[in-house]
C-alpha cells in the first residue's frame, strides 16, 4: 500500500515568535466584550432605549407640557387627544381639536364633545407653567403646549384632570432613580459582605451565609410593608423617596453578596491570583488589582438584572399606598389611582403608567442577559 | 487478502460562521480492522475533522464541501448528505465515539449500567433486562473486575481510567464497524493511558473494527496505529503508513514533531554518589495533612495525608525533579517549598540565600522576612491560560512584582520588562497587548518572564509544560534550560511525565501516594529502575518509534495497588518500607 501524501507547500518552522496567535483577540477586554455584546440586537436596542430614557429624565419638565400636579377642573378623566396635521384636508401643522366636558348626571360620568371647527394649533418652545430646568434655574419654557382655551392631553387626564403624559415623565424621574440608589446601597453592602465572606472564609463565611439564608427566607413584600410603614408620615416626599430606595437596597444585597462570594472563591483559585500571592502581594492589593477588575463585569451584569426588581418594588409599594405619597409622582403612585377596576374600564388610559414599567423592566432584563452572555469573550463561536 | 475499505473521506472542508474554510482538502481512507491516527497540535482541526464524520460539529461550523462514504454490504452512503434521521441509525450502531473527558461524557444522573444499556435498547431493540447480560459481558471484556458493581455505580463513584473503560464498553457494545476515539487518553495518567490503549487494541483484534484515533502524541501513534495523518492548521501535512511516516518523515513539520517528543534515555553512565556541597533548598521530614471539611465549621471531616515524610536537598544551580501521577502530592510539596502552605509540625524547609550563609527556615518566617524570601524563590505555573490576569497588559503583569517590592521607578521597571521579554525570546512589541491574544507557548514564556522579574535564585516549576503542545513543550524546556545556565538558577521541577524531566533534571524523585518511592540521577533511574512503580512509569512512556512495544504487565503491576507489588516493596498497613540507599546516590523504598 503506497498512498503516501506530503504537503507540497513550503514550511517555515519558526515563523511565529511574538506575533499574536489569536489576532481576533488582540484588544483590551472591554473591547472584546463590546464586540460580542454588539451582536445581541435585542440587548443593544434595550441598552439604547434605557440610555434615551435616562437622558430624558433631567429634561422632564421641558418635555412635559404641564407640571405634574397641575389640575384641570374642566377636564377630569379627559380622553387621550390625537395630534393631527390636516384640518379639512388642508395641512396646517400639528394641532388638536379642543374638547368640552359636560357632566352626564344619569351615568355619573363626564362626556366630552370635540369641537371639530376650531383647530388649536400647538406652539413650540412656548411658555407654560414654571419648572426648574435641569434643577438649576427656573423657567417656563416647554417643548410644546396647547394655545389658550385648549388642552393637549396626549395620554389623557386622570381623576383630577392632571396630564398623564406629563406625569409619566415626572414619575420616571423617581421611578428610574429608585433602582440606581437602591443598587448603590445593595452594591456597597453586597461587595463588602460578599468579599469578606469569600476572602476570609471559615467561620466568618459560614456565619454570613447563614445570615443571608435567613434574610432570604423572609417573605419580601410583608417586610417592605413593615419597613415602609415605619417611615414617619410627616417626612418630605424626597426624604420618603430616599428612604424607600435605601430599604429596597437593604433587602436586595444578599443575592449580590452571594454572587460576589462565589466569584471571589473561584477567582482565588486562578493561578494569576496565586502568582500574585507568591510574589508577596498583600490582600488589599490582590483584591484591588486582581479580583475586582476581573469580576467587575459580572457585577455590572448582575446589577442590571437586579435594578428591575427594585423598580417593581417601588411600584408595588406605591401602588399599595405605602411607598411614595402624593404630591410626589412615580409610576406606582399613578397606578395607585388606577386601582379601581371600574375606572379602568371606563377610563383605560389611567393604566397607561404600566407601559413604561413593563418596557423598562424588560429592557433591563434583556440588557442584563446580553451582558452576561458577552462576559466570556475569549471563545470562538 | 484485499483490504476492504470502510470509510472514504474526500475533499472535506469545514469553516466557521461566514468565514473561509479553516479545515481544507482533507482526504483519507480507513480499511476494516485498521487504525488510522489523526495527529496534530491544538487548533490543527483534527477533532473537528472526525466530528464532521458524525456531523456533531459545533453550531457555528459549516461543512463547505466533501464526501465521507461509509461502505456497507448494500453499497455505500455519504455520511455528510444523509438526513439527520438516517444518521441517527448509524451513530452509536455502526460508528461510535469516545471523547476526551470521560467525566463530561457520562451523565452523572444515571447509573453506568443504564447508560450503556441504552445503546442496545435504541439500536438492537433490547429491553432493559435482556440488555443487561450483554452489558455485563462487555464490562468484563473491558477489564472491570466486578461488572455487577460497575453496572450499579454512578460515574463519579469510579476513577477516571475506569470511567474511560466504561465509555469504551459503551462504544463497542453495539459492535460498531468504526470507533472514533478523540484523545481517549489525554486526560489520564500515563500508566492508565497505556492500559487503555492496550485495551482498544485487544478489542480491535477481537471484533475487527476500524479505529480513528485522534491524538497529539506521536508516541501513541507509533504504538497504536497502522496509518497516520499529520495535520497542521487545518491541512494535511503528511499521511501514510506509520512505519513510513515515523521512520522516515518527509515533511518538515513531522520531523519537528518527532524531534520534539521527549525520549527516555536508554544508555547509562555508572551510578555515582554525589554529595551536595552548596545546597540552596532542603526539605526535611515534611508532611502535610488536609482536613476534609464537611462544609461548616461545626462538622468534622477525616484527615488526608497528602505528603508523608519527604526529604530532599537541591544543590545550587541544579534541577531537582519530582515525578508522580495526579494525587501523588507533588504539587503540595512545591507549595510547601515556597512557603505558600505550612507543613505539619516537625517539617523543616531550609533555604540558603547564598553559599555558606545561615539558612532561613521558611516555615517559621515573619511576614517581612517572607517577602524577602519571596524575592528569591518564585513559581512558574501549569496553566498558561489561568496564570496571567486577562485584565492586565503584558507590561503591567511583568512590572507587578517590581511594584510589589518597590523596586525602581516607572522608567526602570519598563526597561526591565523589555529586558525580560527578550530573555524569554519574545519581542517588546507585546508590551501593550493583552495575554488572551497569545498562544499557550507564548503565555507560558510570559509567565516565566514574570517569575524572573525579581531575579530569583530558585524557581519552582509546577508542571510548566503539561498544558502545552509537544513542539511548544520542547521549546519551553529548552528556554528553561537556557535561562538556568545563564542566570545560575536552581529548579524544583514538578511533572507527571518522566520523559519530560529526563533531559532537564540532575536528580529525579518519583512520588506515589505522598511518599518518595525512588530517587536517583535520571540516567540511573531510567536505565536501572528498581521500584515497580518507577518501572511502570517508564514502561508506560510511549516513544515515537515503531519498534517499542508496551509492557502492559509491568504497567499494570506497578501502577496498581501497592499490595500487588513484590513482597519487599509492599506497604504494610499503609506504611511503606524505609527509603534506603541501594547504590550510591540511588534511594529506593524497599525492605531489605
Amino acid at each position: 500500500m503506497s498512498n503516501r501524501y506530503i504537503d507540497p507547500a513550503p514550511y517555515d518552522p519558526d515563523s511565529e515568535a511574538s506575533t499574536p496567535a489569536r489576532p481576533d483577540l488582540d484588544a483590551p477586554n472591554w473591547l472584546l466584550i463590546w464586540r460580542k455584546f454588539r451582536r445581541h440586537k435585542l440587548g443593544l436596542a434595550s441598552g439604547l432605549f434605557l440610555l434615551v430614557s435616562y437622558l430624558m429624565m433631567p429634561f422632564a419638565g421641558f418635555i412635559a407640557p404641564y407640571s405634574p400636579n397641575e389640575i384641570h377642573r374642566d377636564h377630569l378623566y379627559a380622553a387621550p387627544q390625537l395630534v393631527r396635521l390636516f384640518h379639512k384636508g388642508e395641512f396646517i401643522g400639528p394641532f388638536v381639536y379642543p374638547e368640552k366636558a359636560t357632566a352626564d348626571l344619569v351615568n355619573f360620568k363626564w362626556d366630552y364633545t370635540t369641537d371639530y371647527e376650531n383647530p388649536a394649533k400647538l406652539s413650540f418652545f412656548c411658555s407654560g407653567s414654571k419648572h426648574r430646568f435641569l434643577g438649576l434655574f427656573e423657567t417656563d419654557k416647554h417643548l410644546f403646549c396647547a394655545p389658550e382655551g385648549a388642552t393637549v392631553f396626549l395620554w389623557g387626564a386622570d381623576r383630577l384632570g392632571r396630564d398623564v403624559f406629563s406625569r409619566i415623565f415626572y414619575g420616571g424621574q423617581l421611578s428610574l432613580t429608585v433602582g440606581l440608589i437602591g443598587i448603590t446601597v445593595s452594591f456597597i453592602l453586597g461587595i463588602t459582605i460578599g468579599g469578606i465572606s469569600g476572602y476570609f472564609g471559615g467561620v466568618i463565611d459560614w456565619f454570613t451565609q447563614r445570615v443571608i439564608e435567613v434574610l432570604r427566607s423572609i417573605p419580601e413584600l410583608p417586610l417592605w410593608l413593615a419597613l415602609s410603614a415605619a417611615v414617619p408620615s410627616d417626612w418630605s416626599p424626597v426624604a420618603v423617596f430616599f428612604i424607600i430606595s435605601v430599604i429596597l437596597g437593604l433587602l436586595d444585597w444578599p443575592g449580590l453578596a452571594r454572587a460576589v462570594r462565589s466569584k471571589f472563591l473561584s477567582l482565588r483559585e486562578e493561578e494569576f491570583v496565586r502568582a500574585a500571592e507568591m510574589m508577596g502581594a498583600k490582600p488589599s492589593r490582590i483584591i484591588r488589582k486582581h479580583l475586582l477588575p476581573n469580576f467587575s463585569s459580572h457585577l455590572i451584569a448582575s446589577a442590571m438584572l437586579s435594578i428591575p426588581a427594585m423598580i417593581l418594588g417601588e411600584t408595588a409599594l406605591s401602588f399599595l399606598g405605602l411607598g411614595l405619597r402624593a404630591p410626589a409622582v412615580s409610576w406606582g403612585v399613578m397606578l395607585n389611582d388606577a386601582q379601581n377596576l371600574a375606572s379602568i374600564e371606563i377610563y383605560p388610559w389611567t393604566a397607561i403608567p404600566m407601559l413604561p414599567v413593563i418596557f423598562v423592566v424588560l429592557a433591563f432584563n434583556f440588557l442584563g442577559d446580553a451582558m452576561r452572555d458577552s462576559l466570556d469573550p475569549y471563545s470562538y463561536d | 487478502m484485499r483490504e476492504k475499505r470502510l470509510i472514504k473521506v474526500r475533499d472535506l472542508s469545514i469553516g466557521f460562521g461566514k468565514g473561509p474554510a479553516l479545515i481544507r482538502d482533507i482526504n483519507f481512507d480507513v480499511n476494516c480492522g485498521e487504525t488510522l491516527a489523526l495527529v496534530g497540535e491544538s487548533g490543527s482541526g483534527k477533532t473537528q475533522t472526525c466530528r464532521a464524520i458524525l456531523r456533531i460539529l459545533p453550531k457555528a461550523a459549516r461543512i463547505h464541501s466533501g464526501t465521507a462514504i461509509l461502505s456497507s454490504p448494500t453499497g455505500g452512503c455519504d455520511l455528510l448528505s444523509l438526513s439527520e434521521r438516517e444518521l441517527g441509525d448509524i451513530r452509536g450502531d455502526r460508528i461510535s465515539m469516545i471523547f476526551q473527558e470521560p467525566m463530561h461524557s457520562l451523565s452523572p444522573m444515571h447509573k453506568i449500567g443504564a447508560q450503556v444499556s441504552e445503546v442496545l435498547c435504541l439500536h438492537r431493540g433490547h429491553s432493559k433486562r435482556s440488555a443487561k447480560q450483554e452489558v455485563l459481558q462487555s464490562f468484563a471484556r473491558v477489564g472491570f473486575p466486578d461488572p455487577e458493581r460497575v453496572y450499579r455505580s454512578y460515574p463519579f463513584e469510579i476513577s477516571g481510567g475506569m470511567r474511560q473503560r466504561a465509555m469504551i464498553a459503551m462504544a463497542i457494545i453495539a459492535k460498531p464497524d468504526l470507533l472514533i476515539a478523540d484523545e481517549p487518553t489525554t486526560a489520564l495518567d500515563v500508566t492508565t493511558q497505556a492500559q487503555v490503549l492496550g485495551l482498544i487494541k485487544d478489542l480491535q483484534q477481537e471484533t475487527g473494527m476500524a479505529v480513528i484515533l485522534v491524538t497529539h502524541d506521536l508516541g501513541v501513534v507509533a504504538n497504536a496505529a497502522d496509518k497516520v495523518v499529520v495535520m497542521r492548521k487545518g491541512r494535511i501535512m503528511e499521511s501514510g503508513s506509520v512505519a513510513e511516516v515515523i521512520d522516515d518523515p518527509a515533511h518538515g513539520y513531522t520531523r519537528q514533531l518527532i524531534a520534539a517528543a521527549p525520549v527516555i534515555p536508554h544508555e547509562a553512565n555508572p551510578s555515582c554518589a554525589r554529595t551536595i556541597e552548596d545546597p540552596i533548598l532542603q526539605l526535611q521530614n515534611v508532611s502535610k495533612s488536609f482536613d476534609l471539611r464537611g462544609g461548616g465549621f461545626m462538622s468534622k471531616g477525616g484527615l488526608v495525608k497528602a505528603v508523608r515524610g519527604v526529604n530532599f536537598t537541591i544543590g545550587r544551580g541544579k534541577t531537582f525533579a519530582i515525578v508522580g501521577e495526579s494525587g501523588s502530592g507533588k504539587s503540595t510539596v512545591a507549595q510547601i517549598a515556597l512557603g505558600a502552605r505550612a507543613p505539619d509540625t516537625g517539617g523543616i524547609i531550609r533555604f540558603w540565600p547564598e553559599n555558606g550563609a545561615t539558612p532561613l527556615e521558611v516555615q517559621t518566617l515573619e511576614p517581612e522576612e517572607k517577602r524577602r524570601f519571596q524575592r528569591q524563590a518564585q513559581m512558574v505555573f501549569q496553566d498558561p491560560f489561568s496564570s496571567l490576569s486577562p485584565r492586565m497588559q503584558v507590561i503591567d503583569t511583568l512590572t507587578e512584582p517590581l511594584e510589589i517590592h518597590n523596586i525602581g521607578i516607572r522608567r526602570e521597571r519598563q526597561d526591565r520588562a523589555v529586558e525580560l521579554l527578550e530573555q524569554v525570546g519574545l519581542s517588546p512589541s507585546m508590551l501593550r497587548r493583552f495575554p488572551h491574544a497569545f498562544s499557550g507557548g507564548q503565555r507560558q514564556r510570559l509567565s516565566i518572564a514574570r517569575a524572573l522579574a525579581l531575579r530569583p535564585s530558585l524557581l519552582v516549576c509546577d508542571e510548566p509544560t503539561s498544558a502545552l503542545d509537544l513542539s511548544v513543550q520542547a521549546q519551553v524546556l529548552e528556554l528553561l534550560e537556557d535561562i538556568r545556565d545563564r542566570m545560575a538558577l536552581s529548579y524544583l521541577f514538578i511533572s507527571h511525565d518522566l520523559a519530560v524531566v529526563a533531559r532537564i533534571a540532575d536528580e529525579v524523585a518519583v512520588m506515589r501516594r505522598g511518599q518518595i518511592v525512588e530517587q536517583a540521577a535520571p540516567d540511573v533511574l531510567f536505565t536501572a529502575p528498581k521500584h515497580p512503580y518507577t518501572k511502570a512509569l517508564i514502561a508506560a512512556c510511549l516513544e515515537p518509534s515503531v519498534c517499542q512495544k508496551i509492557d502492559l504487565d509491568a504497567v499494570a503491576t506497578g501502577a496498581g495497588n501497592p499490595q500487588s507489588w513484590p513482597e519487599e516493596y509492599r506497604f504494610k498497613d499503609m506504611i511503606a518500607p524505609e527509603l534506603v540507599e541501594t547504590d550510591p546516590g540511588h534511594f529506593v523504598r524497599v525492605a531489605l
